[in-house]
């Protein structure tokens, strides 16, 4: 039953061709940030070949090397890790928070509802990328201050969506049924009402992987980044200097960061579509 | 208020200033102030516990430019008020930046506040410019997309919009320095003006638009595509209604079906959509004023990070933050306008 169901779901996303394009993408970067220390042992910081060789010019650096004689292709793949990580963290992080506040704000109503629903405006309502520089610049620039950074600006937007969902099915007979049968609010929140408004928070979730990799890209690029750690926002950034003489280094991240957020972007619109069979049968 | 003076006819019984009180515009301002309050409340305190987070306070940074003694640094906390326990130094904390007093700024020698009101121009050209650039030609596309939809017009323009929405703007500004300066020439890459020129009147301005030209697309690409798609989205939706098809069967021109009629509606989420946009423009502000050398807020807070002014980077968030709420109450206000069925208090 399961097996035929998820199959389904799958058959539902790779029939458009543009989910399917998404998912082939996705998976390569995937692919990417696994094979990563496979592929580049020796890490994405040796100074192995010569400074600047444009991709193709030594087969021994397909991707070619950048103004300090680094392989590009070890700085794509490990910069994979770095997008990844910090798409995915932050996305969780987010998802988990928003689902929390929203499904309480919706579930309980009032005063708490007030309360947090405000939080949410004010938050929502603060320029979002300076936040995010004003914590990892205040703090120090690391992968957990970005992860958080990302996760502070983004959650409202998945608490306003749970809690619309929340208000949508609450009113609705079931809920009614077990507030009588004594079912605890926690199980009614966790159990019955949740489970029921999962599909927009998937949705939105896959688009917050994309803001994050986004956000974390541009603070790499000034800078900003985890000094440990070669994003791809980290070699547009170093690379921008000699943009004239030898552009393939802010190209090579560049389209990287491009295809995989473009994918993302696409998948959510596959996933709505998929989790919402009856929404555009036209 | 001088009593006996209201005899409107909203105020039968209740003194006029009450009636004023009550007044949906009064209530509609109430609301939309309290809200700029709770704004403004969440950047204060957030920046206070973000300090608590820094490496080190406001002394030990003073302490590596001066070479203090411990006794001194022990006196200027006293001074600063930072041997006080949390509560008393937020409250404080509060009190300043609720009088706008954002602090010194040791690193410029100058008050947070003076300095970022000297650099606020080149910052709200850029923003003003980019919404006004990025609604009017991503409405444009929309409407154009949606006019013939699932056309080879409308599949490029879709295309060409998820593209642009998917690229960061750092990667746009430099394929317009790599293109538009480097192979063709065209544009000067650093700056306002053009240094040594010293150029008057129409000369100046065309100068400085010709430096504007790079970092305002730069900054308008990703919301252009988002106006593009909604502005699409919205049209195809409102074409279906049936005061439309009323518009067509009279036998209206089509120009006048589509602008009249149903763009001034797709206008209404596109506004809304305009408050977030200069959100992120303050933000995009950043990266674009760093590159292209405009000494604006953004360059301001990018300098802040790298020289660890804790004071002028919080400044920058707070000012940006408080024009947003401005905005916002101005985007509300022009909702009512544009359309009439909305009411002040709803």
């Amino acid at each position: 039953m399961t097996v035929r169901r998820s199959s389904l779901f799958l058959g539902r996303i790779l029939r458009r061709p543009s989910g399917a394009l998404a998912a082939a993408i996705l998976l390569a970067v995937f692919l990417m940030a696994i094979l990563a220390s496979v592929i580049a042992p020796q890490g994405p910081w040796v100074l192995g070949g010569d400074v600047r060789l444009w991709p193709g010019q030594n087969p021994a650096f397909p991707l070619g090397t950048d103004n300090f004689g680094r392989d590009l292709l070890a700085g794509v793949l490990y910069g994979a890790r770095v997008s990844l990580m910090v798409g995915i963290g932050a996305a969780s992080i987010a998802a988990s928070v928003g689902v929390v506040v929203g499904a309480v704000a919706g579930y309980y109503g009032g005063v708490l509802d007030d309360i947090l629903m405000r939080l949410t405006d004010a938050v929502q309502t603060i320029p979002s990328f300076l936040a995010a520089i004003a914590i990892v610049g205040v703090v120090e620039p690391s992968l957990t201050s970005i992860i958080a950074a990302v996760a502070i600006v983004e959650w409202p937007m998945i608490a306003r969506l749970v809690r619309s969902e929340v208000l949508k099915i609450k009113g609705q007979d079931f809920v009614a049924a077990c507030r009588i049968g004594g079912t605890s609010d926690l199980s009614i929140i966790f159990r019955q009402v949740l489970p029921n408004c999962m599909s927009p928070v998937i949705v939105a979730t896959s688009l917050i992987v994309g803001t994050a990799i986004l956000t974390e890209a541009g603070l790499a690029f000034l800078g900003l980044g985890d000094p440990n750690a070669m994003s791809w926002g980290t070699i547009i950034g170093s690379g921008r200097s000699t943009i004239r003489s030898a552009w393939y280094i802010v190209a090579v991240p560049s389209f990287a960061i491009l295809f995989t957020v473009l994918a993302l972007n696409l998948m959510s619109d596959a996933l709505n579509d998929a989790l919402n069979p009856r929404l555009n049968q036209s | 208020m001088q009593p006996g003076q209201g005899n409107d006819e909203q105020g039968e019984g209740v003194s006029p200033f009450l009636a004023i009180l009550g007044s949906p515009a009064a209530r509609f301002l109430y609301r939309r102030l309290s809200q700029a309050v709770v704004v403004m409340l969440v950047v204060v305190v957030g920046s206070f516990v973000l300090l608590q987070f820094a490496p080190g306070d406001m002394v030990d940074v003073l302490a590596g430019e001066a070479d203090l003694t411990a006794e001194q640094m022990a006196d200027l906390r006293a001074r600063y008020g930072l041997d006080q326990p949390w509560p008393v130094q937020l409250l404080a904390y509060m009190g300043r930046l609720a009088s706008f007093d954002l602090g010194y700024s040791p690193k410029l020698a100058a008050p947070v506040l003076d300095v970022l009101l000297q650099r606020m121009p080149v910052t709200l050209t850029l923003v003003a410019l980019s919404v006004v650039i990025s609604l009017s030609v991503g409405s444009f596309l929309g409407v154009m997309a949606a006019r013939r939809a699932g056309s080879l017009l409308d599949m490029t323009i879709s295309t060409a919009t998820l593209i642009l929405y998917a690229t960061p703007g750092f990667v746009v500004a430099l394929g317009l320095i790599f293109f538009l300066s480097v192979k063709m020439r065209w544009l000067p890459t650093a700056g306002l003006t053009t240094v040594g020129a010293d150029l008057r009147g129409m000369a100046w301005l065309v100068d400085v638009a010709r430096h504007l030209v790079m970092p305002v697309l730069a900054l308008c690409t990703s919301y252009m595509a988002i106006y593009a798609r909604l502005c699409r989205a919205t049209m195809l939706e409102i074409t279906s209604l049936d005061y439309i098809r009323t518009a067509w069967a009279k036998g209206l021109p089509e120009r006048r079906v589509i602008f009249t009629h149903a763009f001034r509606n797709a206008l209404l989420p596109l506004v809304t959509m305009a408050g977030l946009q200069v959100s992120a423009l303050l933000g995009g502000a950043v990266v674009v004023e760093t590159l292209f050398g405009l000494q604006g807020m953004g360059r301001t807070a990018f300098d802040a990070v790298m020289e660890r002014d804790v004071n002028m980077l919080l400044g920058v968030l707070f000012v940006c933050s408080f024009a947003v709420v401005i905005v916002n109450i101005c985007i509300d206000l022009l909702y009512v306008w544009l359309d009439p069925r909305v009411k002040v208090a709803a």
